[in-house]
């Protein structure tokens, strides 16, 4: 994997919004070539939109050739409910920037076979000729998506009920009223996403210090369904200092020592604008 | 752009970009999307229909609100709705297109205290209909009088005046003639009989308002609890404000006011019917109700001198509109932009709440805030591109751009 150590939550943010820009641009996409990017919701990758939509009014970055498939959506929350994640998604991205309609894929939380729903995701996800970069977060208990502790990690796109760590986290979006949080979610699985060619993980704060921990410098495990990741062959996870507080100092001296070698990824950024 | 692929019309979306647009009490950066002369939806656009905008225009930062409504206005541009002519039509088509520069889109033409003859020709000729570019829709008429008392007449004609004490709504009926198309009716709520009258109006889904009158407290709180929800130009032709009997302005902190309805009040914030300190105290004691008006004249619009206003000769000097020899004021030559501009110099409040005294409370006063007086989705493109200091850029109606008549005004 690539640790990438920034020292807070925008330098983080911009590391994998120019990162973001850089694989779209370098793809070339065009007619007929889309380039597939997996995307999250919840508050860590709310600074990366936002630079990905200035990119994007800056004339950088166009999203015309780039086909979305967000990783998860609650189940039973009317879909324009201020929390649901499809507003989420419109509110926080797809507003701002000119993606075709029909290329940005939710899980619809309120069909009327949720299976089928979930099936018919992942053979979208086939169709478009699978993610080129799937861009997740990590939950407090180690889950990516919705797959919570105990998911198997060759799961694929499939209902699941939240476990009360989710509950408990989520509860912030409404009004602190526990039982006015969805108890379960449509969500891709850990298979899904390994099926990804690149995977980016963006975990920030120090509340994400032991599920960090727990993915990266102890086993592959079921119950911290993050850790799967170490293996697939493309992995990168882009923190902020304070997510690296439980990791060990030698963990972090080497990956801080390869920041040079990151930054090439990132620097130059490139830019979709006519140069003179 | 991007090729659309709209399910549920194929009606062009336009997108206005670049703005910041008033909705739900704030001013937010949000892009205003209209398909069909109503306010569409995006989000819904976006997920339900996999459709986007098939033309986007940029608005260069400006402040777009609904459309202002003027529920009284007696004329302008020297025309006089009271007057009876063989062709009102004409005159209400010349003052609805003129006022679309002044960021009206919707307003009720006004009759003044005259005799039954003049209402029984002008009111059957007067019909309610949609704005466009023909000028600003016609939500119905209001009749100021002749119901009125005769000590708080201001302007309105003394031999005119009747009163309903013998017949009550038969009397009303029989001097206007036709109520098809009357949307508001200022009465004074003292006199015999008004109780009556007012429920029968209300009744009807006529809006009944309080005015011309030296009715007391009780009396106000009485009216209110038959129905009357407005009061005609809050200060003037009434008995002042006292401590032991505010009067009609005691409305405006009453707690004999029925649960769920709120009492509306007009100002003519032209800076000459009230002192600001006035127009502040009224804003603060009630801020939700307060609905902004012009009682514009015949001659606002046009160079200082004498007009008509119905059976009465006034004459303006600049901004000053008083019975011709007297120090009685009657009507004014605000505009309705000018009266926004200066309800917020002189209050102090936010562009948010002047801008939605003459938008959503008149739109709430008649009851159709569900389809104007805001930017809610599903409601009439009625709005206005404003600059910073609420001048009007653009009026639009039924999202077509109404004025400028030429090409996008930015």
């Amino acid at each position: 994997m690539r640790l990438v150590i920034l020292d807070d939550y925008n330098l983080a943010s911009e590391w994998a919004a120019k990162y973001i820009c850089n694989r779209i641009i370098q793809f070339e996409p065009k007619q007929g070539r889309y380039f597939t990017l997996g995307l999250p919701t919840g508050s860590t990758p709310l600074g990366c939109y936002k630079k990905l939509i200035e990119y994007h009014k800056n004339g950088h970055l166009s999203f015309k050739y780039v086909k979305t498939f967000n990783m998860d959506e609650y189940v039973g929350l009317p879909r324009n409910h201020p929390e649901s994640y499809h507003s989420y998604m419109w509110n926080n991205f797809f507003k701002h920037i000119d993606i075709d309609p029909n290329n940005a894929h939710i899980l619809d939380g309120n069909a009327r076979d949720l299976q089928a729903e979930c099936d018919a995701f992942e053979k979208k996800i086939e169709e478009a000729g699978g993610i080129d970069l799937f861009v997740g977060g990590i939950g407090p208990d180690g889950h990516i998506a919705f797959n919570e502790p105990g998911s198997s990690l060759a799961s694929r796109t499939r209902l699941k009920t939240l476990a009360m760590d989710t509950i408990l986290a989520n509860a912030k979006y409404f009004d602190g009223d526990l039982s006015k949080v969805p108890t379960m979610a449509l969500t891709v699985g850990v298979g899904t996403v390994m099926d990804a060619k690149e995977v980016m993980i963006l975990i920030t704060g120090a509340h994400k210090a032991f599920a960090l921990y727990k993915a990266i410098e102890e086993g592959v495990n079921h119950m911290w369904t993050v850790s799967a990741f170490q293996q697939h062959p493309r992995t990168i996870f882009v923190c902020d200092e304070d997510a690296t507080l439980e990791l060990r100092v030698k963990t972090v001296k080497y990956f801080k020592g390869l920041m040079h070698v990151h930054n090439k990824l990132v620097d130059p950024l490139y830019s979709m604008k006519e140069e003179n | 752009m991007m090729p659309s692929n709209k399910s549920v019309s194929d009606a062009p979306i336009v997108q206005f970009t670049n703005c910041q647009i008033l909705r739900n009490h704030q001013l937010q950066r949000e892009d205003l999307w209209v398909r069909e002369g109503k306010i569409l939806n995006p989000e819904k656009l976006f997920f339900d229909e996999k459709g986007s905008a098939d033309i986007q225009l940029d608005c260069k930062n400006s402040i777009i609100a609904p459309g202002f409504i003027d529920v009284q206005i007696n004329g302008g541009f020297g025309v006089d709705f009271s007057l009876a002519t063989e062709d009102i039509k004409s005159g209400i088509s010349l003052v609805s297109q003129k006022i679309l520069s002044h960021g009206v889109t919707s307003f009720c033409p006004t009759l003044v205290t005259s005799p039954p003859s003049v209402y029984h020709q002008v009111l059957p000729q007067i019909s309610i209909r949609n704005g466009g570019p023909h000028g600003a829709g016609i939500l119905g008429v209001h009749l100021e009088g002749p119901f009125i008392s005769q000590e708080k007449k201001g302007a309105h004609p003394e031999h005119h005046l009747r009163t309903f004490e013998s017949g009550a709504f038969q009397d009303l009926l029989a001097t206007y003639g036709h109520l098809g198309c009357v949307r508001i009716v200022t009465l004074a709520p003292e006199m015999k009989r008004s109780s009556e009258v007012i429920q029968e109006l209300t009744r009807r889904g006529i809006c009944v308002s309080l005015g011309h009158s030296v009715a007391n407290l009780s009396q106000a709180e009485e009216a209110v609890q038959q129905g009357a929800t407005f009061i005609t130009h809050l200060f003037n032709a009434m008995l002042p404000f006292h401590h032991r009997d505010p009067g009609i302005v005691g409305l405006l902190t009453s707690d004999q006011i029925p649960a769920g309805r709120r009492v509306f009040y007009g100002m003519i914030s032209d800076g000459i019917h009230t002192n600001p300190a006035a127009l502040r105290i009224a804003h603060r004691a009630h801020p939700k109700g307060l609905v902004l008006v012009t009682d514009a004249i015949a001659g606002m619009g046009l160079a200082p001198g004498k007009h008509t206003l119905g059976q009465q000769v006034i004459e303006v000097y600049g901004m000053n509109t008083y019975i011709a020899g007297t120090k009685t004021l009657s009507g004014s030559v605000a505009t309705m932009d000018s009266c926004v501009r200066h309800f917020l110099e002189a209050t102090g409040c936010t562009v948010e709440m002047a801008l939605e005294a003459a938008s959503l409370h008149p739109a709430q006063l008649l009851g159709i805030e569900q389809q104007k007086g805001t930017l809610n989705y599903d409601n009439d493109a009625d709005f206005l591109l404003l600059d910073d200091s609420l001048h009007v850029q653009a009026t639009y109606i039924s999202g077509v751009q109404v004025w400028p008549q030429d090409t996008f005004a930015l």
